[in-house]
């Protein structure tokens, strides 16, 4: 008999994750802007002092360092949280992508579920940023799980990569281990009648939802989209052909992340189909407990559950 | 005009930390540490040095207080209610669902609030810009940018501190509270900055250092003084301990941005009674 497994941090992923790797041979260099605390990278310095480097509150500054350093052949983990990587956008877009240079941006505090600190350390925008960056691959992890195989498939791959985690205890998902491919969508549900793609803390959420459908008749596939970029078009295209329709739910700004770049590939396809998009409407957050702020902006099982009775109705 | 130039500051201080210390309790959330450092400069800012009218909080010809330092909302939010902003009995909304006192300062919300911040190392540049707009419409206020020692970090700092230079402004008082502890840990095993008077000075700012934030008289002289430097900027570093009036909370990393468990709030209670 299995137990459940206690709900879990993504963030929380990181720093151990880093020392299981620099263990395993891993040439790992971290640099912090003062969150070492916050994103877990302190777990690494206590572990490796010698190549941990903190850069105080000065985020611009750490990026571009992070280039150069990852041209001496290291794999540099960057970490802060994902509104103050935003901070160094022009430092990411010269000292690392255009440059294409091995440097992972880990992010915590992702999202609107940052909560209780409100607009300013919520991250409505990242996906966008980041995956307007060339060069990048784009990860956000479903649980604490996924997370770590990100971080580790992130260390292994060369070039840049941006991996959002976040603030809340979420249930875990892969409880049986991690299925993480990079660019790859996993399928946690088939379905019929629609297909929900979710990435971060709306998978499990979607899941729910999918549950809830299925009592009242509508069959959702579930697809995990852990990679942002590069899109599983392949996925997505399966999607439109054996469903019919599409919601994307993403804790983020609709009109330019996951849902816009989904949209946009299934535009592209042979069968474009009908699509709703569960995200973040045009605002910045606000102060309440996180899960007050996901209820908020409708990122909810009900949301989602919502977005496919809508979009299963223009079906027809 | 100096609203509230009769008030007992020593006893609102007193009452400011214990808001603050309740607001913090009561989201489970939010900042103390440079809450508590950096109380008494609020203070006397609202109390004794700045021109402003609560009844008129869109006043153009107000003086302007910036707060880069954007966690500290909960002295920003205290000391504005106790000088009749808002009702005192809102501060225990702070955080929570739908309230206008946001985790981070917001512009507007409520009136008195003159910048949106939480990101640091821009309020320096904002209301030099405020102060530059102030100076194309004759407008002769002044305007008060408080910064923490960890935000000196930040490149966008030097920056707005060359720009201002640069462009001759005055009437601009930046004002850093040095109480030595940032997020993770102690500013000089973080970043060392210093000497920051120094560096100031090199760039062309007019500035006094070595003040004790936490006494009264003192920081009145030195905001007086950084009030009247005319053709400068100036800047005032006060010295400072984080946490300051609760004993377990001062000059502890600890107490950067934790709240305080029920047992840590009755302590932090009596001792501020
Ligand atoms: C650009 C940016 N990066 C990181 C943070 C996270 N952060 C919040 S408070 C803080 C430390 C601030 O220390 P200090 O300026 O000394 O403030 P004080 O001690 O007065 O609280 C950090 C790093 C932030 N708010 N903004
Ligand atoms: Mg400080």
């Amino acid at each position: 008999m299995t137990t459940t497994p206690a709900p879990a941090a993504t963030r929380e992923a990181l720093g151990p994750a880093l020392v299981r790797l620099q263990q395993n041979g891993a040439d790992i260099v971290v640099v912090d802007a003062d969150l070492g605390k916050s994103t877990s990278a302190r777990t690494f310095r206590d572990a490796y002092p010698e190549r941990f480097f903190t850069f105080g509150v000065a985020e611009q500054n750490m990026i571009s360092a992070a280039g150069g350093l990852s041209t001496m052949g290291h794999v540099v983990v960057a970490s802060t949280f994902a509104v103050f990587a935003e901070h160094a956008f022009d430092q990411l877009r010269m000292s690392v992508a255009q440059p294409k240079l091995n440097v992972k941006i880990v992010a915590s505090h992702g999202g609107v579920s940052t909560g209780e600190d409100g607009a300013s350390a919520q991250s409505v925008e990242d996906y966008a940023l980041f995956s307007s960056l060339v060069n990048f691959t784009v990860c956000v992890p479903a649980d604490v799980v996924e997370a770590e195989a990100m971080v580790a498939a992130a260390v292994a791959t060369p070039g840049p990569w941006y991996i959002r985690t976040g603030r809340p205890k979420i249930p875990v998902i892969y409880t049986d281990g991690p299925r993480f491919q990079v660019g790859k969508a996993d399928m946690l549900r088939d379905g019929t009648d629609v297909t929900i793609v979710a990435c971060g803390l709306l998978v499990e959420r979607s899941l729910r939802a999918a549950e809830a459908l299925e009592r009242s008749g509508i069959s959702a596939r579930v697809l995990n989209m852990g990679t942002i970029r590069p899109l599983d078009v392949e996925a997505l295209t399966a999607a439109a052909r054996d469903t019919g329709a599409i919601v994307v739910a993403e804790e983020h700004l609709t009109h330019s992340g996951l849902g816009a770049m989904c949209a946009q590939a299934i535009a592209a396809s042979t069968q474009p189909v009908p699509m709703e998009f569960v995200g973040v409407q045009n605002r910045y957050g606000e102060s309440a407990t996180w899960d007050e702020v996901l209820e908020i902006m409708g990122l909810t099982a009900e949301g989602v559950e919502a977005a496919v009775r809508k979009v299963v109705a223009r079906k027809r | 005009m100096v609203a509230g130039a009769g008030t007992d500051l020593r006893a609102l201080t007193k009452r400011v930390r214990r808001h603050v210390v309740e607001m913090v309790y009561g989201a489970q959330s939010g900042h103390i540490g440079g809450s508590m450092s950096s109380t008494e400069i609020l203070a006397v800012l609202y109390g004794r040095i700045m021109r402003h009218d609560p009844q008129r909080p869109d006043w153009p010809e107000r003086d302007r207080f910036v707060m880069s330092k954007g966690h500290c909302t909960p002295v920003q939010y205290a000391t504005l209610a106790e000088n009749g902003y808002f009702p005192v009995e809102e501060l225990s909304t702070f955080r929570k669902k739908g309230s206008r006192l946001q985790g981070h300062s917001v512009l507007g919300k409520p009136q008195g609030v003159e910048n949106s911040a939480g990101a640091l190392g821009m309020g320096l540049s904002f209301g030099l810009g405020i102060r530059l707009g102030m100076r194309l419409n004759n407008i002769d206020a002044h305007v008060y940018v408080l910064m923490g020692d960890g935000e000196q970090d930040e490149g966008q700092v030097w920056e707005a501190a060359m720009a201002a230079a640069h462009h001759n402004v005055d009437r601009l008082v930046a004002i850093i509270d040095r109480n030595g502890i940032q997020n993770d840990d102690f500013t000089r095993e973080t970043m060392r900055t210093e000497p920051l008077d120094e560096k100031y000075r090199a760039f062309g700012w007019e500035v006094r250092a070595g003040i004790d934030g936490h006494d009264l008289d003192a920081v009145e002289a030195a905001l007086a003084w950084a009030r009247d430097v005319r053709g400068k900027p100036a800047l005032v570093i006060f010295d400072t301990v984080k946490g300051k009036g609760v004993s377990f909370m001062e000059n502890n990393p600890g107490f950067h941005g934790a709240a305080p468990n029920a047992e840590q709030f009755a302590r932090a209670m009596e001792e501020l009674a």
